[in-house]
């Protein structure tokens, strides 16, 4: 293909995208778009399945049996949502293997804020009511991305996570009412997933690498920061409304803007989690690459069994 | 307790599907596969929503004040009267499934047969039950064929993992005397009536993924009544461990 045809594809892409077509798996499409799509489709199946991990850690310590089918429902969700975006990246033409080899060596990111422990039942609430409200405000505006197959896996993912998060508030909801060791430990957990919570948002507008291109092609549609504000005046009223503090003694409500403002975010912190040195970024990954290598033989006899079985079918057809 | 044989009978039951469940609910996040992860917590997820109605009915039953959690979370040690094989721990996959698949078997007979019993709500979890057992029974058989039958490697695992379980089946047919008393009055399953079924379908399937069956004839027990492997005391304390350290309190 000449350069001039590739330019005029192009041309034709981007005009596609801003009338609001939808681009399908087998249209065109500029290189940097599908390497961009695998690259954000795929850290965000290995968030969900690296996400299992810190609430999966409580299943078996559940307080109460409504509370464990609650959360053994929601991890699987979790696994859902990493299932389906799997295969959305696969559309592109990546398999699910490589994406995890990517994800095992490292190369690959997931979010940081599942490299922080869940020390406490709280951490459950915590984690459902500011960690899935965060990545709500995060996902909400890609169920209307360019991507046809990443924009409809988003839809049913939001409704989820919508439950999901609820379902955090109603355990903090619970705790705050409780007694005063319940209502500690809530706000313990407030004051440890406060922080990486807004970080969770991603770095500083002036620091994010990839935003222009993405909010070009709709897989962005906000800044970093702006959602950042936005998760940040939708939850101060909810934990106030249940008697909990935010742990930042600069947070005020600012009336001539209409927001609140806030403290500094310490980004030394968030760069070396997103580095490797969070409290348990060597656990998730030792958890991830020891339940894939030990699966091996099940999937290697799985895909044995299942070419004997063809096998066996072919002579019977012939 | 004026029912105290049906309180006793509903939580011989009940037991299995509690402790396989939270057996099943340590793997969440830990699978071969994301569809196995799926699958198992699904299983468990069934399992603890088949506890949730028969210790509902055992605490309306017993009368006093006494919820679903306390029953499942504060008795002590030899309080419980699960069988052995369910408490069994997650040696690897071939295990977990082997031990699927040797209760799922039981599980689905036992559970034909409690769809007749005279207590209606018995008959009523059965019913309701016996749709998500059937497809763990589908779920556990397939992988008992697909590792017997798949690679050497996957043969020789599940091959031990049967020889190893083999001896916690036999349990599964024994009765207590709350058992019996529950039989007598039309309530309760004859266990002893479907040992013969039991084994026809499990070696029928281990014939056909090559497997041997076992021929040990030696078989532990105690698990109903109480005497259980040092496998259960860690499994408790993982289950209790909120409402031991929180005591008294809603969540």
């Amino acid at each position: 293909m000449s350069e001039e045809q590739i330019k005029n594809l192009e041309t034709q892409f981007e005009a596609r995208i801003a009338r609001d077509e939808k681009i399908e798996p087998k249209d065109w499409m500029p290189e940097k778009y599908r390497k961009t799509h695998i690259r954000q489709m795929s850290q965000h199946a290995h968030s969900e399945i690296v996400g299992m991990l810190p609430e999966g850690n409580w299943i078996t310590r559940a307080p109460s049996l409504r509370r464990k089918v609650a959360l053994l429902a929601k991890v699987q969700d979790e696994a859902g949502h990493g299932l389906y975006l799997y295969s959305a990246c696969e559309t592109l033409g990546v398999s699910r293997e490589e994406l995890y080899e990517q994800l095992h060596s490292g190369k690959a990111k997931y979010s940081s804020i599942f490299n922080y422990p869940t020390v406490t039942w709280a951490d459950m609430g915590a984690v459902g009511w500011l960690v899935d409200g965060a990545a709500i405000i995060n996902q909400v505006p890609l169920c209307n991305t360019s991507y046809g197959p990443y924009a409809r896996a988003m839809v049913r993912v939001c409704k989820e996570e919508s439950f999901h998060q609820r379902q955090g508030y109603e355990i903090m909801i619970k705790l705050a009412n409780g007694t005063p060791e319940q209502k500690e430990l809530a706000q313990d957990a407030l004051n440890r997933w406060w922080w990486p919570s807004l970080m969770m948002l991603g770095p500083t507008d002036a620091e994010s690498i990839h935003t222009e291109q993405s909010m070009k092609w709709k897989l962005k549609r906000k800044s970093n920061d702006d959602l950042r504000q936005q998760f940040i005046d939708q939850t101060v009223p909810q934990a106030e409304l249940i008697g909990l503090t935010i742990p930042d003694p600069d947070l005020k409500w600012n009336e001539e803007k209409g927001m609140y403002d806030f403290g500094e975010i310490n980004w030394d912190e968030f760069w070396q989690v997103v580095k490797g040195h969070g409290p348990m970024n060597k656990e998730r990954m030792k958890a991830r690459v020891g339940a894939w290598e030990e699966g091996e033989w099940v999937r290697d006899a799985a895909m044995a069994y299942a070419d004997k079985k063809r096998g066996q079918k072919q002579k019977q057809a012939i | 307790m004026k029912n105290e044989n049906l309180y006793k009978y509903i939580l011989g039951i009940a037991d299995n599907s509690l402790i396989l469940g939270q057996r099943l609910g340590e793997l969440t996040g830990h699978g071969p596969s994301l569809e196995t992860d799926i699958a198992c917590t699904n299983i468990s997820l069934d399992l603890f929503g088949q506890v949730r109605s028969y210790y509902q009915y055992a605490a309306k039953i017993a009368g006093d004040n006494r919820t679903e959690d306390d029953i499942a979370m504060l008795r002590k040690e030899r309080e419980y009267v699960n069988v052995l094989l369910v408490e069994q721990p997650n040696t690897d996959f071939a295990y977990t499934m082997a031990r699927q698949f040797l209760f799922d078997v039981y599980h689905f007979l036992f559970l034909t047969e409690l769809q007749k019993s005279k207590d209606l709500t018995l008959s009523a979890i059965a019913n309701k039950s016996i749709k998500e057992v059937s497809y763990h029974l589908r779920f556990s058989t397939d992988w008992i064929k697909r590792l017997g039958d798949g690679t050497e490697v996957s043969h020789q695992k599940m091959q031990e993992a049967i020889d190893g379980l083999w001896t916690y089946t036999d349990e599964l047919f024994h009765q207590t005397e709350a058992d019996i008393a529950m039989v007598s009055d039309g309530i309760g399953v004859d266990v002893t009536k479907l040992k013969e079924a039991y084994y026809n379908k499990v070696n029928a399937v281990l014939e056909e993924s090559t497997l041997q069956i076992p021929e040990s004839k030696w078989f532990q027990k105690g698990g109903k009544k109480g005497i259980h492997t040092e496998h259960l005391g860690y499994l408790l304390s993982d289950l209790q461990y909120m409402q031991r350290a929180y005591p008294n309190m809603e969540w």
